[in-house]
């Protein structure tokens, strides 16, 4: 097990009280592991994201454990999370295109984050050179700066970076949302690339898009409203969802070959509830066509064949 | 109803506006009322600045766009007031299109202001209504709400229902469904396709096929400002003759269909569809030639 998940709970602090963007994700990653992590704006998929890596100023930590290669990540901790940072677990961030310092020379940005985490960027040189040719880029972009670069160059410079130490779990926050087709499935299929080539172990890839999940992913997880509503391999996520939000989601996704004349598809009647103060029980009820007493309580998430976990007390009932 | 013949714009860059880009070169199509004309280009193909030409918010650098046989360029005044009486636009941001200082309903009033100051309050009211009811919201939900206290799909409706109100004939609707989320933006498409059917005429501007595809009845695919392929949605999807379309279909990420399936079915060579997408088809697109009934395409390179 690459990354193991127990529990996690990560709040924001508001003035109006805590909002529960993450409540109780509990998940593995296997080693070689390409999970895709789905659900709408607001779930709580980034927030996920993040708090493997930084819990930033607002972000609070409640409870849960975050164990990587059988150690301990002590997310709470800012300070201690340092020594694990670019070398244990990388990020993509979301804004990757800005992610980029303006005032330094890309080659200048990657050899202060190495010099950062005690590495010399004479030794790293070559690595980082190769690098960068596999995914198409010229070795002189290192002397450019980020606004010489089109969107989908930065997007692969910072991929690059981000996964220079070899950092043994890898989160890719909306990488590809900002880009056009033909990059997007460029980029795309070079995470598969660095994952296939030992450049990382494990990857998340944090997205509202379904189907790029379904290129590039092995396995997907489902959020809905803070909370972890399924997660199976991306052939039986796509093609046979359980849970009656993924089912729902799923149908309301328009894809080349379908078309209003023919096939009117329709969205999820309602609205995500506010994770100030989110219903009791299951969270997807109120939109739920399904929902029936039970689910005031809130259904844990149990796994309903091996590889396949879903909250649903229609699906798995105990 | 609407039409562009050979439209172009040039924008001046640089530092002194010394250097020159053509943004948009030499597009004519039509929208006829009823009909969703599906614009589909990647960033800087040039298919916001054909909407902000349609919108006389851009000047045409060459070529005309004439609006029932009247050229929208010469409009002035109370003309042009009438103009956008019968062309409307939603655009792609709807957090940004609203102040977020004043009630999200201030919109109509602008509206009314401009249009309908004779109108009584129960007159306006009524009418008010009626348009919130064409796009599924229900006045108790949206008025007197700030845009924050409402969700990205609704503030998008009211802008569509905004538009409504003036009995428009055109609607410009620049990446209306891009911001909003999986579930609630396919019921923003589901209007466009009602409202067609009622006899509007929609330019329906998008990145996503997928969702072209969806709801249009005419395609136009765009290219650094050219078009490199139109015709009826159907054949343009259906049987793509340009290798750019191939190249863009190859490319949407579809949901029960691998990219390297989708690869074959189309011929596009892998290495083309994978590697350096944008190298692959470098070349300027030729003039558009009739490939079979309502469908063209650019052949060659010029």
């Amino acid at each position: 097990m690459s990354l193991d998940v127990d529990g996690l709970t990560v709040y924001y602090k508001s003035l109006r009280g805590d909002v529960k963007a993450v409540d109780g994700a509990t998940f593995q990653i296997a080693d070689g592991e390409i999970m895709g992590l789905a659900g709408e704006s607001g779930c709580g998929k980034s927030t996920l994201g993040k708090s493997l890596i930084r819990l930033d100023a607002r972000m609070r930590y409640v409870s849960g454990h975050v164990e990587l290669d059988g150690k301990e990540l002590p997310i709470w901790d800012d300070r201690e999370m340092n020594s694990f940072r670019f070398k244990e677990v990388s990020i993509i961030p979301q804004y990757a295109l800005s992610a980029l310092n303006p005032t330094r020379k890309i080659g200048t940005v990657a050899t202060e984050l190495l010099a950062s985490r005690g590495v010399r960027m004479n030794g790293m040189r070559p690595e980082l050179e190769r690098r960068l040719e596999l995914v198409g880029l010229s070795t002189r972009v290192l002397e450019r700066f980020p606004i010489e670069l089109s969107g989908g160059m930065k997007q692969r410079v910072v991929m690059v970076i981000s996964s220079l130490l070899n950092p043994s779990l890898l989160i890719a926050d909306e990488i590809t949302s900002a880009l056009d087709v033909s990059t997007q499935r460029a980029v795309a299929e070079m995470l598969v690339e660095f994952r296939d080539r030992g450049f990382v172990k494990s990857m998340i890839v944090i997205t509202h898009d379904l189907s790029v999940l379904y290129q590039v992913a092995d396995t997907i997880l489902v959020m809905y409203a803070g909370k972890l509503v399924e997660k199976a391999s991306s052939e039986e996520i796509i093609n046979s969802p359980k849970h009656p939000y993924t089912q729902l989601l799923l149908s309301s996704l328009p894809e080349v070959g379908v078309r209003y004349a023919d096939k009117r598809l329709s969205g999820i009647p309602g609205r995500p509830p506010s994770l100030l103060e989110p219903p009791e029980g299951c969270r997807f009820k109120t939109r739920c066509p399904l929902a029936f007493v039970k689910c005031g309580e809130e259904p844990p998430l149990v796994e309903v064949e091996p590889g396949r976990s879903v909250a649903c007390w229609k699906v798995a009932p105990c | 109803m609407l039409k562009l013949d050979a439209c172009s714009k040039t924008y001046r860059v640089g530092a002194f506006g010394g250097g020159e880009l053509l943004a948009v070169s030499d597009v004519s199509f039509e929208v006829a009322p009823g009909e969703v004309v599906a614009l589909i280009g990647e960033s800087g193909s040039g298919k916001s600045t054909i909407g902000k030409m349609i919108l006389r918010l851009l000047r045409v650098s060459g070529g005309t766009i004439t609006f029932d046989g009247v050229d929208i360029s010469s409009l002035e005044g109370r003309k042009l007031k009438e103009y956008y009486a019968d062309v409307q636009a939603v655009f792609q941001d709807p957090f940004s299109s609203y102040n977020p200082i004043f009630k999200s309903d201030r919109v109509f009033a602008m509206l009314r202001h401009e249009y309908f100051q004779g109108l009584s309050g129960s007159e306006w009211q009524a009418k008010l209504e009626r348009s919130l009811d064409s796009v599924s919201l229900s006045p108790p939900d949206v008025l007197g709400k700030y845009p924050h206290q409402l969700s990205g799909g609704q503030l998008q409706r009211l802008l569509i229902a905004r538009a409504l109100l003036l009995d428009i004939r055109i609607l410009v609707a620049d990446e209306i469904i891009s911001m909003l989320d999986a579930s609630t933006r396919i019921d923003v498409l589901n209007l466009l396709g009602e409202l067609k059917s009622r006899g509007l005429g929609v330019l329906f501007i998008t990145h996503d096929l997928s969702l072209g595809h969806y709801i249009s009845d005419q395609t136009i695919i765009l290219r650094r400002g050219k078009v490199v392929e139109r015709g009826s949605t159907q054949k343009v999807f259906g049987n793509p003759i340009h290798p750019y379309t191939k190249m863009l279909l190859a490319s949407v990420p579809q949901l029960h269909k691998k990219w390297e399936e989708a690869a074959t079915e189309l011929e596009v060579p892998a290495a083309i569809a994978g590697e350096r997408p944008i190298a692959a088809v470098e070349e300027t697109p030729g003039p558009l030639v009739e490939v079979e009934d309502d469908h063209f395409a650019a052949v060659g390179p010029e």
